[in-house]
């Protein structure tokens, strides 16, 4: 039903957001790959000159890159186990018939929703501190030796502080598909005499897959990226314990000014991004036909 | 048919279900506690649960500081405004690909979301180069382009899917009665379109208000909204614990119920409709 004149139009509809878009795209990003390629440190202007891959070699043998990179694996990975398996129970949990599941369900979704800066400083503060904090006191109450958690174990910490904001989007997102599961379907199967087990791990579990992949990807996108956390709890620290590829372009670029090296970086952290993205864009692209 | 379930089983679900859930919530209620506690009592040992002089201070204090309320402002107009600006973007974008599609439509839409996918810190340095340059370093009007560029391919998207569920019959039909297009648009379109443009904006003004890493990097002291304020007091003279309870409080409180009254839409724009 399109006419010439109604394609005429909706592209001139579409224009002002994919010149945007690419605007933003090309031009940053084109920038970032030339700085890549150049000696170019902001407290010495005027002494830019041509690098070659000197800065990429300078970034990827840096004995902080290893780092940066084993612990923005640890911090996806580690984030991902908790909040994909603790929203799976939790989604199980939430599923059943139970009194004020409607509070409890918003109860459960909150953290989603408080920013990362909040979040973080809560926790460090109110929650982990040694002397103060409520763990501390739980543990003395039990007779234990409180923690020191962003002393002894920082990465760790910063973990538990980013799966408590992930947990609820895992959570949400599972138990949104659980609900769409045909009960006659679980019915029948036990009716045929399923156990709990089986009825699970044979019908819930493929029917929950598409959407602990879209978890996953989702949240990998964005954990790749988590900054605010860090940057508030520990500053990368202690040393670089926690310190994380975004976290190591940050400090190069605004607190170096090593706009070369971080440039690098930058195009490793999109490098490392594209590899997620290619799979959740094949996913979501599947679900447009 | 609703499967028979035991009280005795219906109720140990809800024991269990009621710990977890408070367990969960728990950071959140022990925040919105200490802002109502003085400073004394917010650090003491063992701590104060619900038996303390309740006292409004705190807020009043925070809100003495005009800043707050400074910082409040930004958060909201950098929200509300990024969100709207996309919007204004979007809408025909997304409109044109819902209901005039070409054989590239879907090519488009997954470069848009491909942009999103890009890490911010592989533009970091570029953008606050061009920023320090140019002068919006540390100004609302730069945050809110930059949002509204982070946004827009999720904008897009929401929308496209929430307009992808108008169906086309109901245009034709109206058109064949003879409704002119300006007519179109207003009774048969709009009201269609309103709930799906309603969602989107919610969810965008959700993400803008809680970013933090453009509103770290790119402000200081001028146009810092509320997640750039908060942070500054991770310093340890600024180390108040009933005061940061109350000024996180306040900087949650809205979005969170807006949030909660969002959470269906949240699912399906999040996930472009990919789980149901």
């Amino acid at each position: 039903m399109a006419t010439l004149q109604t394609r005429a139009s909706a592209r001139l509809m579409m224009t002002p957001a994919v010149v945007l878009l690419l605007l933003w795209m090309a031009v940053p990003l084109g920038m970032t790959l030339y700085f890549s390629m150049l000696r170019y440190n902001l407290l010495m202007p005027g002494m830019e000159e041509w690098a070659g891959l000197l800065n990429y070699r300078f970034f990827l043998t840096d004995p902080a890159f290893f780092t940066a990179l084993a612990n923005t694996l640890l911090l996806v990975g580690g984030v991902l186990l908790i909040s994909v398996g603790g929203g799976i129970m939790m989604a199980l949990l939430l599923d059943q018939p139970f009194f004020g599941q409607g509070l409890v369900r918003l109860m459960v979704i909150a953290p989603f929703f408080v920013m990362p800066t909040v979040s973080a400083l809560v926790w460090k503060n109110m929650l982990m501190h040694p002397v103060n904090g409520l763990f501390a006191w739980i543990a003395r109450t039990f007779g234990l030796q409180p923690v020191d958690w962003f002393a002894e174990a920082p990465l760790l910490s910063i973990v538990l502080i980013v799966s408590w904001q992930w947990l609820p989007f895992a959570t949400l997102i599972l138990l949104t598909a659980l609900q769409s599961l045909d009960s006659e379907q679980k019915e029948a199967a036990e009716m045929d005499g399923a156990g709990a087990v089986s009825r699970f791990i044979h019908i819930v579990l493929p029917h929950m897959a598409r959407a602990i992949t879209v978890v996953v990807l989702i949240e990998t996108i964005f954990l790749l990226s988590v900054f605010a956390e860090i940057l508030v709890t520990t500053n990368g620290g202690p040393g670089i314990q926690t310190t994380t590829i975004t976290y190591l372009v940050y400090v190069q670029a605004l607190l170096q000014f090593d706009v070369g090296g971080a440039s690098a970086g930058g195009i490793v952290a999109v490098v490392l991004a594209n590899i997620v993205a290619i799979f959740l864009i094949r996913l979501i692209g599947k679900n447009l036909d | 048919m609703a499967r028979a379930v035991s009280t005795r089983t219906k109720l140990s679900f809800t024991i269990l279900g009621w710990l977890v859930g408070f367990l969960i919530f728990f950071p959140i209620l022990w925040t919105v506690l200490t802002s109502f506690k003085t400073e004394g009592t917010a650090i003491a040992t063992p701590p104060q649960f619900l038996f303390f002089a309740w006292t409004a201070e705190n807020y009043i204090e925070v809100n003495a500081r005009s800043d707050y309320f400074k910082h409040f402002a930004n958060s909201v107009i950098i929200s509300v405004g990024s969100t709207l600006l996309g919007l204004l973007i979007a809408i025909p974008a997304a409109w044109a690909m819902a209901f005039s599609p070409t054989k590239r439509t879907k090519d488009v839409l997954l470069w848009m979301l491909s942009t999103k996918m890009l890490p911010a810190v592989g533009v970091l340095v570029p953008i606050y180069l061009i920023f320090r340059d140019s002068g919006l370093l540390d100004t609302r009007l730069g945050l809110t382009v930059v949002l509204t560029m982070t946004n827009l391919p999720i904008i897009v998207w929401m929308l496209y899917t929430y307009f992808r569920e108008i169906p086309g019959d109901i245009l034709e039909a109206a058109r064949m009665d003879g409704a002119s297009l300006a007519k179109e648009i207003v009774y048969v379109l709009t009201p269609m379109a309103i709930p799906g443009i309603a969602s989107t904006l919610l969810l965008n003004i959700i993400l803008a208000w809680n970013e933090a890493f453009w509103t770290l990097n790119l402000t200081a002291a001028k146009a810092a909204p509320l997640t750039a304020f908060i942070a500054s007091y991770s310093s340890p003279e600024g180390l108040f614990w009933a005061k940061l309870s109350a000024a996180s409080t306040l900087a949650i409180a809205p979005i969170l119920i807006l949030g909660w009254f969002s959470q269906r839409q949240l699912v399906r724009g999040l996930t472009f409709g990919a789980v149901k």
